[in-house]
C-alpha cells in the first residue's frame, strides 16, 4: 500500500487507477487512509462479493475467525480484461510497483 | 566477583530485537520484506552471542546457577529464532490455491463495492472514469488481508 502511494503519480501518468480491496468496513479503511496518508481508492468487501468472484477467500484467517482475502494483484485493462496478475505463494512477498508499472506500460 | 555473562544476555536481547524488527522496521521496504535477510543476519549474530554465552557459563569456574540460567535463556532464544523461521517460511505459505482466480487474457468479473465515503463503485466505473482528465488505461486491483 505504502509503495503504491509513493508511486501514485507514476500510476496516474500511465493511466492506471490503483484500487485496494479488503473485508474492512469503509470506516476502518477511512481510518487507515487518514493515518497512513493514502489517497487512492479503498473498497470494502465485507460480504466477500468480489473476493469470492476472484477466488481469493482465505477462510477463518481474519479477526475472530473471519474470512478474509488472500493477497493478490490484478491489472485490468479498460476493456475489462486481466492483463497481468500476481498470486503470491507467500504473503510476505508482494508485487513491487516496478513490476506493475512495467506491465502497465504494455497496455494501450 | 559477579561477572555478568554479557554475551548471553546480549544474544538473547538481539534475538528479540531480530524478531520484532521485521513487523516494526523491515516490512517497510520490499528488499527486506520479501526475503527477511536482515532479520536472518541479526538472528545469526544473536545465535553466535548466545553460543559464546553458553560456553562461558559452562566454564569450570562458573557456578551451577549460571549454567541453569544460561540454558533457559539459550532455549528461549532458540525458540524465538525457530518461531520466526516458522512464520516466515512455513505459515506465510498457507494460502488458498485460488485455482479459479481470473487468469491473464480472461475477462475480470465485475463487482460493486463501497468506497471510504460510502459511495458504490463498480469495476466498470474504475476502468472508465478519467484519471486527471485522461481516459484510463486500466485499474490495478490490490486485494489485501485488512486490519493493518
Amino acid at each position: 500500500m505504502r509503495s503504491i502511494q509513493q508511486n501514485l503519480a507514476k500510476f496516474n501518468e500511465v493511466g492506471i487507477r490503483p484500487v485496494a480491496i479488503s473485508v474492512d468496513s469503509p470506516e476502518a479503511s477511512r481510518e487507515l487512509c487518514q493515518k497512513a496518508g493514502y489517497t487512492f481508492t479503498f473498497l470494502s468487501d465485507p460480504n466477500l462479493q468480489a473476493i469470492t468472484k476472484y477466488d481469493l477467500v482465505h477462510k477463518g484467517q481474519g479477526e475472530g475467525g473471519r474470512d478474509i482475502a488472500r493477497p493478490a494483484e490484478f491489472l485490468i485493462d479498460s476493456s475489462g480484461i486481466v492483463r497481468w496478475r500476481m498470486l503470491t505463494e507467500n504473503y510476505w512477498v508482494r508485487a513491487r510497483p516496478e513490476q506493475v508499472l512495467e506491465a502497465a506500460r504494455l497496455l494501450r | 566477583m559477579k561477572r555478568i555473562n554479557w554475551q548471553l544476555w546480549l544474544g538473547f536481547l538481539l534475538s528479540v530485537l531480530a524478531f520484532l524488527s521485521y513487523p516494526l522496521v523491515f516490512v517497510n521496504w520490499a528488499s527486506t520484506r520479501d526475503f527477511p535477510w536482515a532479520n536472518l543476519v541479526l538472528f545469526a549474530l544473536a545465535a553466535l552471542l548466545v553460543f559464546m554465552g553458553i560456553r562461558r557459563a559452562f566454564a569450570p569456574d562458573r557456578r551451577r546457577l549460571s549454567k541453569i540460567v544460561a540454558s533457559v535463556v539459550a532455549t528461549l532464544s532458540v525458540l524465538i529464532i525457530a518461531m520466526f523461521i516458522f512464520v516466515a517460511f512455513v505459515a506465510s505459505r498457507w494460502l488458498p490455491a485460488s485455482t479459479a482466480a481470473p487468469q491473464v487474457s480472461q475477462k475480470a468479473p465485475d463487482f460493486s463495492l463501497t468506497d471510504t465515503s460510502n459511495k458504490t463503485v463498480s469495476l466498470t466505473e474504475l476502468i472508465s472514469q478519467p484519471i486527471n482528465g485522461q481516459p484510463p488505461k486500466g485499474a490495478l486491483l490490490v486485494f489485501y488481508r485488512g486490519y493493518w
